[in-house]
């Protein structure tokens, strides 16, 4: 663990950062509007197990518990900080956290609605780990709206997934040689995997994303990444950005 | 906790007339493992199970990175549970983990807080013009597979036993995060027993091998995967699994959800070449197995036929100790028996020709 470790660094900017930014706001009120933080958060009593189970925490310089007690403080400068740190960024959402807790509460549903908030009000852009959020935007939300899957093998390309091995690239080379074995639609209408999703699904699929506010999420990852790029220096929210935000640590630099 | 507890943990799993769920991720990775399922549950074991031409990702990988909203993948699931009744199915049946913890998640959200399937409903109807009715029962496809298992188990053709020893195989199983600690009394045995794997595994001969990281995430960790500078996490969590389960001397590892295998098959690659430890026996990896293929040997399938060549840590040395006949010229044909070449050689299968690691970094 430790090995791999070294290579992502501590990061403790969180507790370091000096609140308030904007501060106008009732944090606490508008994370109590998510039904998830209405299930994640009970009464904390600190007592550390979650995050004596949490695979972040072991990883990171991260603190479940620290997170709940922030949140559960209403203090909402705190809370501030909290949704411009990279640390709401390190859960893994493996949930861990969730049987264990002996209060009921779920750590990892309370940094779902801590991430929601973050991106609506903008603040992601202002640690790292948030930024990266335009590039999962770009990856699998556009194969979503593409294909109407989160991932397709033409899109998992060899050399951003070196860890995906050797076998990987002798797949994704001779794709319409080996899928067809296993499925009669490759990238073809029908039913089976890997199939092409029709085009009446697929316009389902987006007239939800636009009704229920999940193509609007989307644009708003755009403009405040947009913002963000421009103010840091690149022409806008370009490939190469989304790409610094996909492949680069500041603490490997 | 006592060991019984386990047994307040079970779930009713339905006995045939499936609608199948497909997962993005099987789909991509081990698209025979699917391809068997079907076959198994339909041909051998004469259940009715459809797959539908119209059905599509929950989304799940989307929202648990966060960029997909609550409400926009509950009403992607409403959709899935419309086209499922108008089918004429009441029984969903998921290929995934990451999509069975969201179906489970979303049912009991919506009974909890009844305006957001209400709102989802809306939602569905107004963008499609299809009616929310929702699932009587929900299963994983593990959990048809340990129903069915004492079946499997009256056809079976090569049990999990060493034909060299005649002693049981040592199996480890991984259950998967989302299988069992979101809604533990949803999955067989819970998230502190889980007894869905463990269950086929001993119907069909081999021993289930207890560890201590045995519960600890693979760790995929979503963004923590899916965007390269997070990588060190996944791998990270997966060398602690796997570290944790070498010095039992398991014959194989089996996973519940298909991310959990792609990642410690391809992990075990990452870190051969980055380090040049392997950690199974003879200096080559374990290999690791959906349970869709470990039913497929049992029942006498052809390892080629079931897409075990697309793993990364070869399965030959399970094979022979299996006892499956196989051919290894045919191993890396395409379609029509083409010759499509063959994956270039890695340190994990023992081969490292130039006396160095390839990979310096992720
Ligand atoms: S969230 Fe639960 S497990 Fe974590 S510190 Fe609070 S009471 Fe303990
Ligand atoms: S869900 Fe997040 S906070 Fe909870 S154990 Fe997993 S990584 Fe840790």
């Amino acid at each position: 663990m430790r090995h791999f470790h070294n290579k992502i660094g501590k990061n403790t900017e969180y507790f370091f950062k000096k609140p308030p930014y904007l501060c106008t706001m009732d944090y606490f009120k508008m994370l109590m509007e998510d039904v998830r933080m209405r299930e994640g958060l009970k009464a904390c009593m600190n007592c550390g197990v979650c995050t004596a189970i949490c695979p972040a925490a072991e990883f990171y310089d991260y603190d479940p518990r620290q997170i709940v007690e922030t949140v559960q403080s209403r203090d909402n400068s705190r809370i501030e900080a909290l949704l411009c740190s990279e640390t709401i960024w390190y859960c893994g959402q493996c949930m861990s956290c969730r049987p264990r807790c002996p209060r009921g509460n779920t750590p990892g549903y309370i940094i779902q609605s801590l991430r929601y908030l973050s991106q609506k009000l903008g603040l992601f852009v202002q640690s790292e780990k948030g930024r990266q959020q335009l590039a999962l935007k770009r990856t699998i939300g556009e194969n979503i709206m593409h294909y109407g899957y989160c991932l397709v093998p033409q899109e998992i390309s060899p050399d951003l997934h070196p860890e995906q091995g050797t076998v990987w690239r002798w797949i994704h080379s001779h794709d319409r040689d080996i899928y067809p074995l296993f499925t009669p639609s490759y990238r073809k209408a029908g039913a089976g995997a890997l199939r092409k999703l029709d085009e009446g699904s697929l316009a389902e699929i987006h007239r939800i994303f636009e009704l229920s506010g999940g193509k609007e999420f989307f644009d708003l990852i755009e403009e405040y990444s947009e913002r963000k790029a421009r103010e840091m220096g690149y022409e806008g929210a370009t490939h190469e950005y989304m790409l610094d935000t996909f492949t680069k640590n500041s603490s490997e630099q | 906790m006592r060991r019984g507890n386990w047994e307040e943990y079970q779930k009713s799993i339905a006995d045939d007339n499936y609608y199948y769920a497909r997962s993005c991720i099987r789909q991509n990775f081990f698209p025979g493992s699917e391809k068997a399922f079907l076959d198994i549950v339909a041909n051998r074991l004469g259940r009715n199970i459809y797959d539908d031409p119209l059905h599509s990702s929950c989304t799940g990988i989307g929202y648990h990175s966060d960029i997909v909203p609550l409400d926009t993948i509950m009403a992607v699931v409403a959709r899935q549970f419309a086209l499922m009744n108008e089918a004429g199915y009441e029984n969903l049946v998921s290929s995934c983990i990451t999509s069975f913890g969201i179906y489970t998640e979303i049912l009991s959200t919506w009974e909890e807080f009844p305006e957001t399937e209400q709102r989802a409903a809306e939602t569905l109807y107004k963008a499609t013009g299809r009616t929310l009715v929702k699932p009587k029962n929900v299963a994983h496809t593990s959990d048809v597979i340990f129903h069915l298992r004492k079946q499997i188990a009256e056809q079976m053709t090569r049990p999990l036993i060493n034909v060299r020893t005649g002693e049981p195989l040592r199996v480890v199983e991984h259950i998967g995060c989302h299988y069992a600690k979101i809604f533990p009394k949803k999955g067989i045995g819970g998230s502190e027993f889980p007894y869905v794997l463990a269950g086929m595994i001993e119907s069909w001969g081999g021993e289930v091998v207890d560890y201590p990281e045995r519960r600890h995430c693979c760790g995929f960790g979503f963004r923590n995967y899916l965007v390269q500078a997070n990588r060190g996490y996944s791998v990270a969590n997966s060398q602690k699994k796997l570290e944790s389960m070498a010095p039992y001397r398991p014959d194989f590892i089996v996973c519940n959800c298909p991310g959990c295998a792609m990642f410690l098959d391809k992990w075990q690659y990452t870190i051969a070449e980055m380090e040049g430890t392997t950690y199974g026996q003879g200096g080559v990896g374990i290999p690791v197995l959906t349970y869709e293929e470990m039913a497929g040997l049992v029942l006498g399938y052809d390892p080629w036929q079931l897409g075990m060549q697309m793993h990364q840590v070869d399965v030959e040395p399970l094979l022979d100790k299996m006892g499956v006949e196989y051919d290894p010229a045919t191993k890396y044909l395409g379609v029509n028996g083409k010759y499509i070449g063959k994956p270039e050689q890695a340190v994990v299968n023992g081969d490292c020709p130039s006396g160095f690691y390839s990979m310096l970094s992720l």
